[in-house]
């Protein structure tokens, strides 16, 4: 049985992911004046992410100049700057940067572990039986328990409606991913199961995050 | 209860001067602030007597005052003026000038748009002893004395269609129309219909609207004026603006600002005064006809003289555009000039009736008319160094042009539609009888001999083997009569789409060389030159360029102008952003009219708008395809200030005599295209395609998020966006432009040479 717990630890042991940026193609590597380790990063920005994260390098190849930008938030730690100036084959380590996990992140990384996702087969509408979704709407999504092979859904494409059977472990449903109305894409999750005898635990752990975790910078 | 009341007023008087004057005029402010304390002070202590007495004094400084603050007013002065919610709007105007009028379609904020008012009304006018009401269609924009649904008079594209479905409205029911432009501009805003597209269409209809049109500017903010600001008679109120864009807009141009970072204010005064916005200037340029004048400082609510002065001056306008247009040319010219000198010596309008209906003939006149008007415009703002002999030259070759066109199109071609539709019917007649005497006789053979049809060798193979290109074909990608310079420097280049496609970096010699500038693997299109087009699209050889010493100018005499504009012209070579020529296609003649984004950005002046006129007008002459290849522009020329933004109207009604004529008008984009232009003369043609490297809008991002705070997402101006909205017809490849471009002329021009 998996020990939520154990997970939530490990995490706090180590509440960052490193993560390192290897040059795409070969070039003059040159590194911005001011990133040095412990630099702060940012990841892309503005409404549509249109603004690019910060700037970690440049390669010159062919006189054509290309900047690397940073895809998330974060703090540098390492940086090859033995290579600055010279130029440097594909693959070569340039820059190594902590991202610090936030909230969200880390229930995701806990939820993956102890729930199992059920995927939207198709991009298509999807609602619950008309038996689920009052229960549902009475009770919570976790007083419905599923088990394999259950008509849960109703997959809605172009108007044309079909039942869709549940597949996977027995289980109470803990979370609900999708909205009436609104289409969803094939393999995004449409609900988490747990297993009933995990959803004290998870549920423990998930109020221990939202109170405890700390976001750092 | 009466002198409080008036205190009261001039309370709101002295905060109206404070707000238009603001740090300048500071003594006379002071003035006031210190008599109108003491009267406030004194009043409690005073008989009525006294009170009255001490309050008239107090609106008689008020008077002086007033006065001579409007002797030193400056333009800006008049665009605060003009702003300012105590400002007259066209509400105060329907109650006053008008004797009784229904809002259509809008109760304050529940609209389509509360910026468009829409009124039916008329004026009560003796006939004799009879009185005759006189409908009228009230168009305008209301600001509201400042109510924020109204959006300051900023109309949305959905307001400017409303507004011209009431135009059309108006034409059906032969009653005049009276708009009233008191807008800062447009709403910049893409959706369907589109900003651009929407004002474009307004000036196409309104171009040959049926009824006596009479515009009255109070605020005339570049396009959301134009939109309804095409008019047969164009006033304007004395402290009004009429102006290509707003003085804060021109100063962070003329200041090379970023946005969000404001001009400081003294720029601002000299932005507004040298764009010379104001109604004397605008006489002065003659962009409108008359100005009515407002008492000191501007009318408001409560100036009930002004309402009938101005009550005065639109019948007065009214009957001089439908007595312009009478048949009878002796009553006409009598009827006029009594006018006249009624208007000098302030004889009453309202007792002599002039009935605004109008003939079938009279419609024809009226319109024909108001184009002449706009034609006429602008024509000294753009100096044309052409020789006298050159001159004499093109009149010699428009005068045999259009004679040539007249015998084989109007005389020959009519003679022979006639005959071969004659022909034809006789053909169709025999082709059916012939066929049924041969069929039964046919049969037979067929049934005795078996089926003797034989197919073609090369027709089988047509229709049982794939086909392959050819070597025409396969050089088109490869084989360019001209090349980009940027093919002869040794880089790569990454296409802007590598991480979502994948691209590869592409070596520029390949790139702006065999590809033309198209990434090969997702088919981004860089920008390119203009002559790219100019070698590939066109017959080799058939270019032949009209108009060509007709330059840019500086007709407002802008400092720095001048240098920018030479440095312009040395850097391409050109004289104008727009080039005018003839061409061929596969032998197809047409005539090209080429806005450049390389000279000043592409932006239209009286120079470009003249040049595209006359490439209209030697279009129709020979009964040529028209074709507007916009490489980029920018908008109207900012620094010519209203004889630039005058071009709107100009343009259009040119495409609009073009069309009527029976031309085949297109519109290319390419690069950016934006502003006045796409809102007028570009965005009314009905055939506009867009190479897939254009973006084409209204304002471009930075200046929506400026004016209406609304952040638009990236690529919110391609060619792909504005296909979707319907404000474009089709989208093309670059390297097929030339066989598109033929293939349009084929299908949508028909067999007569594209010419109805």
């Amino acid at each position: 049985m998996l020990d939520i717990s154990a997970v939530l630890e490990k995490i706090k042991a180590s509440p960052y992911k490193e993560l390192t940026i290897t040059s795409p193609h070969t070039g003059v590597l040159t590194l911005p004046e001011g990133l040095a380790p412990g630099t702060q990063l940012h990841g892309p920005m503005g409404t549509w992410k249109e603004k690019p994260g910060s700037l970690l390098a440049t390669l010159d190849r062919e006189r054509n100049e290309k900047n690397i930008h940073c895809p998330e938030k974060g703090e540098v730690v390492w940086l090859n700057t033995e290579l600055q100036g010279s130029f440097v084959e594909a693959g070569v380590e340039l820059v190594r940067y902590r991202h610090f996990l936030s909230k969200e992140e880390v229930l995701e990384q806990i939820l993956k572990q102890a729930l199992h996702l059920y995927l939207a087969p198709e991009r298509a509408k999807y609602y619950f039986v008309p038996a689920v979704d009052i229960k549902i709407k009475v009770s919570g999504p976790k007083a419905v328990s599923v088990r394999d092979g259950e008509e849960i859904f109703i997959m809605s494409r172009m108007k044309r409606e079909a039942p869709l059977r549940y597949s996977g472990p027995e289980g109470v449903i803990y979370a609900v991913y999708f909205n009436h109305n609104q289409n969803v894409d094939t393999g995004q999750a449409l609900i988490g199961v747990c297993p009933p005898d995990l959803i004290t635990q998870v549920e423990d752990v998930v109020t221990r995050v939202q109170m405890e975790w700390k976001e750092r910078e | 209860m009466e002198t409080e009341k008036k205190i009261q007023h001039l309370s709101e008087r002295l905060t109206y001067i404070r707000d238009i004057f603001g740090s300048t005029q500071k003594e006379s402010l002071s003035l006031l602030e210190s008599k109108m304390a003491d009267v406030r002070q004194q009043e409690g202590h005073l008989s009525p007597e006294k009170r009255r007495k001490l309050v008239q004094d107090l609106e008689d400084l008020f008077v002086f005052v007033e006065n001579k603050l409007e002797t030193s007013l400056t333009a800006m002065d008049k665009v605060r003026i003009v702003r300012h919610p105590q400002r007259i709007c066209l509400r105060d105007i329907l109650e006053n000038v008008y004797d009784n009028y229904t809002e259509i379609g809008s109760m304050d904020e529940h609209s389509i748009d509360p910026s468009m008012v829409i009124a039916r009304a008329y004026i009560s006018r003796r006939r004799g002893k009879k009185t005759v009401n006189q409908s009228i269609m009230v168009i305008g924009q209301e600001k509201g004395h400042g109510e924020e649904f109204r959006n300051g008079g900023s109309v949305k594209p959905w307001g400017n269609a409303k507004a011209l479905h009431y135009m059309k409205v108006a034409e059906t029911e032969n009653i005049p129309v009276h708009t009233y432009v008191f807008t800062p501009g447009s709403y910049p805003i893409e959706d369907t219909p589109g900003a651009a597209q929407q004002i474009a269409a307004n000036l196409y209809e309104m171009s040959s609207l049926q009824v006596p049109v009479v515009a009255i500017f109070s605020e005339g903010g570049s396009g959301g004026a134009e939109a309804i600001g095409l008019a047969d008679k164009r006033l304007m109120l004395s402290h009004g603006y009429y102006s290509v864009i707003s003085p804060e807009g021109a100063a962070a141009i003329e200041g090379r600002l970023r946005t969000g970072q404001r001009a400081g204010q003294e720029l601002v005064e000299a932005c507004a005064m040298r764009m010379h916005i104001t109604a004397q200037d605008n006489l002065r340029m003659g962009y409108i006809d008359r100005i009515v004048q407002e008492p000191s400082l501007g009318a408001r609510p409560h100036h009930y003289d002004f309402f009938r002065t101005l009550r005065q001056q639109v019948l007065r306008a009214t009957d001089e555009v439908v007595l312009g247009i009478r048949g009878n040319g002796l009553y006409r010219t009598i009827a006029l000039k009594s006018r006249e000198r009624r208007a000098k010596s302030g004889i009453d309008f309202e007792k002599t009736y002039v009935s605004w209906s109008l003939s079938s003939n009279a419609k024809v006149r009226l319109i024909n008319k108001r184009h002449a008007k706009f034609r006429a415009l602008s024509r000294n703002a753009a100096p044309d160094s052409t020789p006298l002999w050159e001159r004499m030259q093109t009149r010699w070759q428009e005068f045999t042009a259009e004679m040539v066109s007249h015998i084989r199109y109007h005389m020959l071609h009519k003679h022979q539609q006639k005959l071969s539709e004659i022909a034809g019917e006789i053909e169709s007649e025999w082709r059916l009888f012939f066929e049924r005497l041969v069929n039964p006789v046919r049969n037979v053979i067929a049934k005795v001999l078996g089926s003797g049809e034989q197919v073609n060798a090369d027709t089988a193979r047509q229709l049982t083997e794939l086909s392959e290109w050819n070597d025409t074909q396969e050089q088109r990608g490869g084989n360019w009569a001209w090349v980009s310079r940027r093919a002869k420097e040794d880089r790569a280049v990454t296409c802007p789409n590598a991480t979502v496609h994948g691209c590869l970096d592409i070596w520029a010699p390949d790139l702006f060389g065999e590809f033309a500038g198209v990434c090969p693997n997702c088919g981004h299109h860089f920008p390119m030159e203009h002559q790219w087009y100019l070698h590939n699209v066109f017959d080799k050889n058939s270019l032949y360029e009209f108009d060509a010493h007709m330059e840019a100018g500086n007709p407002l005499s802008m400092p720095g102008m001048d240098e920018k504009l030479a440095e312009a012209k040395r850097k391409t070579g050109m004289k104008s952003a727009c080039m005018t020529f003839e061409a061929q296609i596969n032998d197809v003649k047409m005539v090209v009219a080429m806005l450049t984004g390389a000279f000043r950005g592409g932006t239209v002046g009286a120079a470009e708008g003249e040049k595209f006129i006359r490439a209209a007008e030697r279009a129709k002459r020979k009964r040529y395809p028209f074709l507007a290849y916009v490489h980029g522009t920018a908008g109207i020329r900012i620094q010519e200030g209203t004889n630039g933004v005058i071009q709107m109207p100009r343009c259009t009604m040119a495409v609009r005599r073009y069309i009527d004529a029976g031309g085949l008008y297109m519109v290319t984009y390419d690069t950016n295209s934006y502003a006045g232009p796409v809102a007028s003369f570009l965005g009314c043609s009905p055939y506009q395609f867009g190479i897939r490297s254009a973006n084409v809008g209204f304002a471009g991002p930075g200046v929506i998020t400026e004016t209406t705070g609304v952040q638009v997402p990236p690529h919110y101006h391609n060619v792909y966006k504005a296909l979707e909205r319907g404000h474009i017809q089709g989208i093309w490849d670059r390297r097929e432009m030339r066989f598109n471009l033929h293939q349009a002329l084929m299908t949508m021009g028909g067999r007569n040479l594209y010419y109805r």
